[in-house]
């Protein structure tokens, strides 16, 4: 009982990981990044690579994977997002999606369709918390996961630019007449948001396998965990991404396997049910 | 003169077009495999499998001693007419595996088909067949609902999932040292799984045996942490498992990092015998047993196993496994009873079908032979329990296909 709640911890831990880089583009600069899992995916290529040829244990490829990753985002919101802003956020939206299928197919193209596994890496293993016996990668993941969101949470709320950042959020044409450069902001934020999901998805290679679609394993999950926690709210998707690992492993143990995606979900009509906007609302 | 001219004129005519139909006509055959999404790895594997088979059909391959069609060039009965497999992409989903069915048959214009791997898929693409009337054989689904759906354009060369069920316990039956009553049943809540979890069900009561832990989980997932707390609170004898090949993975790392080993570690096939899980995952997880239909170490049993693999392999670099054999066969059987009919009518084909005959000779399965039943199902099939010992599945059982002596090792251990 207990082992489960602390494995749902954890593993909430990762889809919060994952999330918070959602939360923070889709909060700021009001874009719904559909490509969010394959950005995780191409982080947890950029990792299996990197060990597979350089020998690079994914805790030390994942800063490498951060920069890659945010190089793609900052690509992506020059090339693809900030172009199209002019229109209706629906193309954007519609923008990002094709992205998404664009990154997948050419995953599949340039590593073939296989399943990957990394060998034991350094974090492979177990460790005792408290008699509770741990998988070692999960464990470092979300620690990792809590120290980016520590931060991240830090940069938005209690820096000058994160009240740029904020002030962008709010209002983007006022913010420019005050002289926050809207764009620069826009672009920082997803060179950050995404290299937040490539950090995860280095990590995640330690314990998880993969392959072209593997975004769609992820991408899901942190979708749900962004809308149940407000739109755009930090704390919301961290706390929401551990409130999906919870419900998922105590469902688990105490209902059925086979229930656990079904359990999440009615936890999220419910939220959504009380709360339209989400557990945390918008900031 | 001019008389004569012309009947010559003509008579070449006839020939000429006769010669060019002779040299043309090419009989298509439909096949719907999961040639994208998640399953692509393996549907890739077997779409090559079946390239093989056309090609022993096509091509003469006299050094194939006892397979129909080896040795001579195309279908020697419809005047040397080679076939040609029309490969289409269910996308591993049973909608578009049934609207890539009713492609095949109206634009294409097969007189057959074959596929779809997946049982689900089989389902709804071989229901289209039913309707329409093309004959479908299917060499690699196992699920035991499809041969019981009273079809009668549907047959199937595999032995079906009941077959496999049945055999595993006679191989847990075999076993001296090892206590086998208790079993826990992991499988995907899919066709397949559910299938599996139905025949263990069935036969550990004959068998006298006991289920003690029934973990149904979707595929897919993004943890299986709970499915192995599970499973390993139950502290079974024999872990049965039906995955396939990311779920297989997943499962190998999340049993290891619990440092949880079931003593008697035995898969439905599937996921666990794709080459990318014996490279991946291989080295970590030795000793583990599954049920297979083929293994490369029949050949000291099979001569004729080792020259398709080496032809497999020539062309793909890859060993034949369980699924891409039995894909390869399939084809085979049908072209043999396309051969047989004499022509290209549907009816006249499922006849000959619901004929065929085959001999343990005439076949590369380690089966005892093809021969339908009223439903379509092959009888003369059986399956192999296999141990993994470095990158190969060695036969453990039965033991008259068994080289090593020493196998199997048992109880299963992680390998640090």
């Amino acid at each position: 009982m207990f082992e489960a709640l602390a494995t749902g911890l954890f593993n909430g831990l990762i889809y919060a990981a994952i999330a918070v880089g959602l939360a923070l583009i889709w909060g700021i600069t009001d874009v719904i990044n559909f490509a969010h899992g394959d950005f995780l995916m191409l982080g947890m290529y950029a990792a299996y690579w990197m060990f597979t040829l350089g020998h690079v244990d994914p805790t030390l490829s994942a800063p490498i994977a951060a920069c890659l990753l945010a190089f793609v985002g900052f690509l992506s919101y020059a090339v693809i997002i900030r172009p199209l802003q002019r229109g209706s956020p629906m193309i954007v939206i519609l923008a990002t999606f094709g992205l998404g299928l664009v990154l997948r197919q050419l995953a599949f193209i340039a590593f073939s369709p296989d399943y990957r596994n990394l060998p034991d890496t350094w974090l492979s293993g177990a460790v005792n918390l408290a008699g509770v016996s741990l998988g070692r990668p999960q464990v470092a993941t979300g620690l990792v996961a809590l120290v980016v969101t520590g931060l991240l949470f830090l940069l938005v709320y209690r820096t000058r630019w994160g009240h740029a950042l904020q002030a962008v959020a709010e209002d983007r044409q006022a913010a420019s007449f005050v002289g926050i450069a809207a764009d620069r902001i826009n672009a920082q934020v997803w060179m950050l948001g995404s290299a937040a999901v490539g950090l995860a998805g280095a990590l995640l290679t330690s314990f998880f396998y993969v392959f072209p679609s593997v975004g769609s394993v992820f991408g899901l999950l942190a979708f749900v965990a962004v809308a149940m926690g407000g739109f755009g709210s930090l704390p919301g998707a961290f706390i929401s991404g551990i409130l999906i690992g919870v419900v998922e492993s105590m469902t688990g143990y105490l209902v059925e396997p086979a229930y656990k995606m079904v359990s999440i979900f009615v936890i999220f009509l419910l939220v959504l049910w009380y709360r339209p906007r989400g557990l945390f609302g918008r900031w | 003169m001019k008389k004569l001219f012309a009947v010559l004129m003509a008579s070449l005519g006839i020939a000429l077009a006769q010669g060019a139909s002779a040299q043309q006509k090419v009989i298509k055959i439909g096949a719907v495999y999961p040639l994208s999404g998640a399953l692509a790895s393996t549907g890739g594997e077997l779409k090559q499998a079946i390239e093989l088979a056309e090609d022993i059909i096509n091509n003469p391959h006299p050094e194939l001693k006892g397979i129909p069609l080896a040795a001579g060039a195309g279908l020697p009965k419809l005047g040397g007419a080679k076939i040609q497999v029309v490969f289409s992409d269910s996308q591993g989903k049973p909608g578009i595996g049934q609207a890539e069915a009713e492609r095949l048959i109206d634009q294409e214009h097969v007189v057959a088909l074959t596929g779809a791997y997946q049982s689900d898929v089989t389902k709804t693409a071989s229901r289209i067949a039913e309707q329409r009337g093309i004959p479908y054989l299917n060499g690699e689904s196992s699920s035991p609902d499809l041969t019981q759906r009273g079809y009668k354009w549907f047959f199937r060369t595999t032995p079906n999932d009941e077959t496999f069920i049945h055999n595993m316990m006679e191989f847990l039956d075999g076993l001296k040292n090892q206590p086998t009553k208790k079993i826990a049943v992991v499988y995907e809540n899919t066709d397949f799984g559910v299938n599996t979890y139905k025949a263990v069900q069935k036969f550990a009561k004959q068998s006298g045996r006991e289920i003690v832990a029934n973990i149904a989980y979707s595929a897919g997932s993004p943890s299986l942490n709970s499915e192995t707390q599970k499973l390993a609170a139950a502290k079974p004898d024999v872990a049965i498992f039906a995955s396939y090949t990311s779920d297989a993975m997943l499962f190998v790392r999340t049993m290891r990092q619990m440092n949880y080993a079931p003593p008697i570690f035995l898969a439905n096939d599937a996921g666990f015998i794709d080459s990318r899980f014996i490279s991946e995952v291989g080295p970590q997880v030795q000793g583990v047993l599954t049920r297979d239909v083929w293994s490369n170490d029949l050949y000291t049993v099979k001569p004729i196993i080792k020259q398709v693999n080496d032809m497999f392999k020539a062309k793909t670099g890859k060993d034949l496994n369980g699924n891409s054999a039995r894909s390869l066969q399939g084809v085979l059987v049908l072209a043999d009873a396309i051969n047989r009919a004499g022509s290209t009518n549907p009816e006249a084909i499922r006849k000959a079908l619901a004929d065929t005959n085959l001999s343990a000779d005439q076949i590369i399965m380690p089966w005892a032979g093809v021969k339908f039943d009223s439903n379509g199902q092959n009888l003369k099939g059986q399956g192999l329990i296999l141990q993994l010992e470095g990158k190969q599945y060695q036969t453990v059982w039965p033991a008259n296909y068994k080289k090593k002596q020493n196998l199997p090792i048992l109880p299963f251990t992680w390998k640090k």
